[in-house]
């Protein structure tokens, strides 16, 4: 079957994971894994036989045949490459805070956003909230929704420890637009314990409508659509009800691609920009 | 051992806790108008864990956070007004609005082997002109050389002094030793140290520390604090009296402040009770007492019984949510 090719600019960690899920793609065909410099992203990538550059985004501008670019660098350099991009006609989606796109958190408003040429993927805490915070008002109109991401210290790689203030801020900003609540807030915490735990979210809310009937199906309806493009998604903790306040935690084991299991956080964000990447595939592969 | 030391009071702060988030303008008013004349170095304030602390998770500041700061400031005329910024809950952002309303001082805290998040906030605080600290919370749970390479990063991206938390009350006085004088002895810059009563060691704890050569102690007015509470400042600066060591605090205003403005105030006794104990024995952050209280009534549990849960798990600062998730699990097992 005919794939669509994608490249990777940033081989570390999420460039990484990226390629080896897109090698599991029935859409996407890897084609080239862009970085600056040597690196053991690049040597990985090579001796799994993927065409490489050193030369940054320029050497794949003039590649007619690579239509979708997956950005694992930085929000500084994505806002220089985005606009390089969009003129050479290819989608990116961006893995970095910049937001020169909107926010999609897939299961929520992939669908509204087809014609758009650049998206982003928000956080890893926002992709593994912002689909229950939506679940949640969409039940029982929240007016305040706040969650507690914690990750394990491994798993946090020195671009989330070095600008930890746009994890919260881009994530509060996500429950509000994309999750629909009035007023967001985001919290993350770093934990070292060995073994390294799972990622584990919160989400608290306090709604209008607190039925829990409604609120419970609503809950377990989106933790199925999330799951069907990260298996490890899991309601720890279905809706517990006290008074107007809901609070729901879930926990997000990685598939293990390329990053262990307990990066479930970076393996959600993935699987999220993947699922954006196949859809997009199968639309171009529709039209022929 | 120092000739100076210089006492935070961190009553408005940790002693927020065992508010439960509720002080009002005028008991802010009056604590830091009473603590400023007593003489000590910085008063702090903020939501108990720190600013932009207010929510669900860790409780809703009765009255926003920046107005009580805004009310601590305009009665101050000595001391620098202080506040903890956490990030992960806190941003620089916040920081910045902390520090229009009056804040001069701000500590910038992190789990002890995490200290790497917080080398934008304190090099955005230093550029500020602010007295900046770089605070390790929960530092039984690592060794001193571990200890000593956090503290370096805070040194490195020029912070004022390296504050150590033993924010579960869980360290012996030997334990204090020898993180505070492997950090004397290697650093260039002053430490200081933030104990927690739950052993019954606070003040035994931070003497041990001004020992060791920390300059700078952490106490709270008849101890009010999370858990079972923080070195009595009160008692601390009679301590340091007797020993000839210099604070520059008059302790006759001090004890007046706790009596007439802290204690007629305080929620409850601040003892050393079976859970607050608990908190000490198992290695849990001390402001998880309260949570953990109300999670052992909503789901029929003993609190004890939680706490130790969430020490096996390694819960770290912050993680409130997780006694919720612990409550439940014990509830279906």
């Amino acid at each position: 079957m005919e794939k669509v090719k994608a490249a990777i600019i940033g081989p570390g960690n999420i460039g990484s994971d990226l390629m080896y899920k897109i090698m599991r793609s029935r859409y996407l065909e890897m084609s080239c894994m862009v970085g600056i410099v040597e690196s053991e992203g690049i040597r990985r990538a090579k001796k799994l036989g993927f065409e490489t550059t050193t030369e940054g985004v320029e050497a794949i501008l003039e590649k007619d045949e690579i239509q979708i670019v997956f950005d694992a660098t930085g929000a500084k350099a994505h806002a220089f490459h985005a606009p390089l991009l969009r003129k050479a006609g290819k989608i990116a989606i961006d893995m970095t805070p910049a937001a020169v796109g909107p926010y999609v958190v897939p299961c929520v408003n992939l669908e509204r956003l087809s014609d758009e040429m650049n998206f982003n993927m928000v956080t890893c805490g926002g992709q593994a909230t912002v689909p229950i915070a939506y679940a949640i008002n969409q039940a029982a109109d929240s007016q305040y929704t706040e969650i507690i991401s914690c990750i394990s210290s491994k798993s946090a790689g020195p671009g989330t420890r070095a600008n930890i203030d746009e994890f919260t801020e881009t994530t509060a900003r996500a429950l509000e637009t994309v999750g629909g609540a009035d007023k967001g807030k985001a919290i993350i915490i770093l934990n070292p314990a060995e073994p390294p735990l799972m990622m584990t979210n919160t989400i608290h809310s306090l709604v209008k409508n607190p039925d829990r009937e409604k609120i419970t199906a609503s809950v377990s309806q989106m933790v199925e659509k999330v799951q069907s493009y990260v298996p490890g998604y899991k309601l720890r903790t279905p809706p517990i009800i006290k008074g107007s306040q809901v609070t729901v935690i879930v926990e997000v084991e990685g598939a293990g691609d390329f990053l262990p299991k307990y990066s479930g956080n970076l393996d959600i964000i993935n699987a999220a920009a993947i699922e954006v990447a196949e859809k997009i595939a199968r639309e171009r592969l529709l039209k022929g | 051992m120092k000739d100076r030391i210089r006492l935070i009071d961190t009553t408005l702060r940790d002693g927020s806790h065992a508010m439960s988030h509720s002080f009002t303008r005028e008991q802010v008013r009056n604590i830091a108008a009473g603590l400023d004349e007593a003489g000590v170095a910085i008063i702090e304030i903020s939501h108990g864990d720190g600013i932009a602390g207010s929510s669900i998770n860790y409780g809703f500041s009765e009255t926003p956070d920046m107005e009580l700061i805004e009310e601590a400031a305009s009665v101050i005329k000595r001391a620098r007004l202080g506040a903890l910024l956490i990030p992960g809950i806190g941003t620089i952002a916040d920081m910045k609005e902390a520090y229009h309303r009056g804040v001069r001082a701000v500590r910038i805290a992190t789990h002890v082997t995490e200290a790497d998040v917080s080398l934008q906030h304190i090099k955005a605080a230093k550029s500020m002109g602010m007295f900046t600290a770089g605070f390790l919370m929960m530092v039984h749970m690592a060794k001193p050389e571990q200890i000593l390479e956090q503290a370096r990063l805070f040194e490195d991206a020029g912070a004022d002094y390296v504050n150590l938390a033993d924010s579960a009350g869980y360290l012996l006085p030997d334990d204090v030793r020898r993180r505070v004088s492997l950090l004397t002895e290697k650093l260039s810059i002053p430490v200081g140290f933030h104990a927690h009563n739950n052993l019954g060691m606070a003040a035994a704890n931070s003497l041990a520390a001004v020992e060791e050569g920390a300059s700078y102690i952490d106490g709270t007015c008849r101890g009010l604090g999370a858990g079972a509470g923080n070195c009595q400042i009160e008692v601390f600066t009679a301590l340091l009296e007797r020993m000839e060591c210099q604070t520059g605090v008059n302790l006759e205003k001090l004890l007046q402040t706790a009596e007439e403005q802290v204690e007629p105030i305080m929620l409850r006794p601040q003892t050393i009770d079976t859970d607050a104990l608990m908190l000490g024995y198992a290695g849990v952050y001390s402001s998880f007492l309260l949570h953990a209280r109300r999670a052992a009534e909503q789901f029929g549990l003993k609190t004890g019984d939680i706490l130790k849960e969430l020490g096996r798990r390694g819960m770290v600062g912050g993680q409130e949510d997780m006694i919720v998730d612990v409550a439940y699990q014990l509830s279906k097992s």
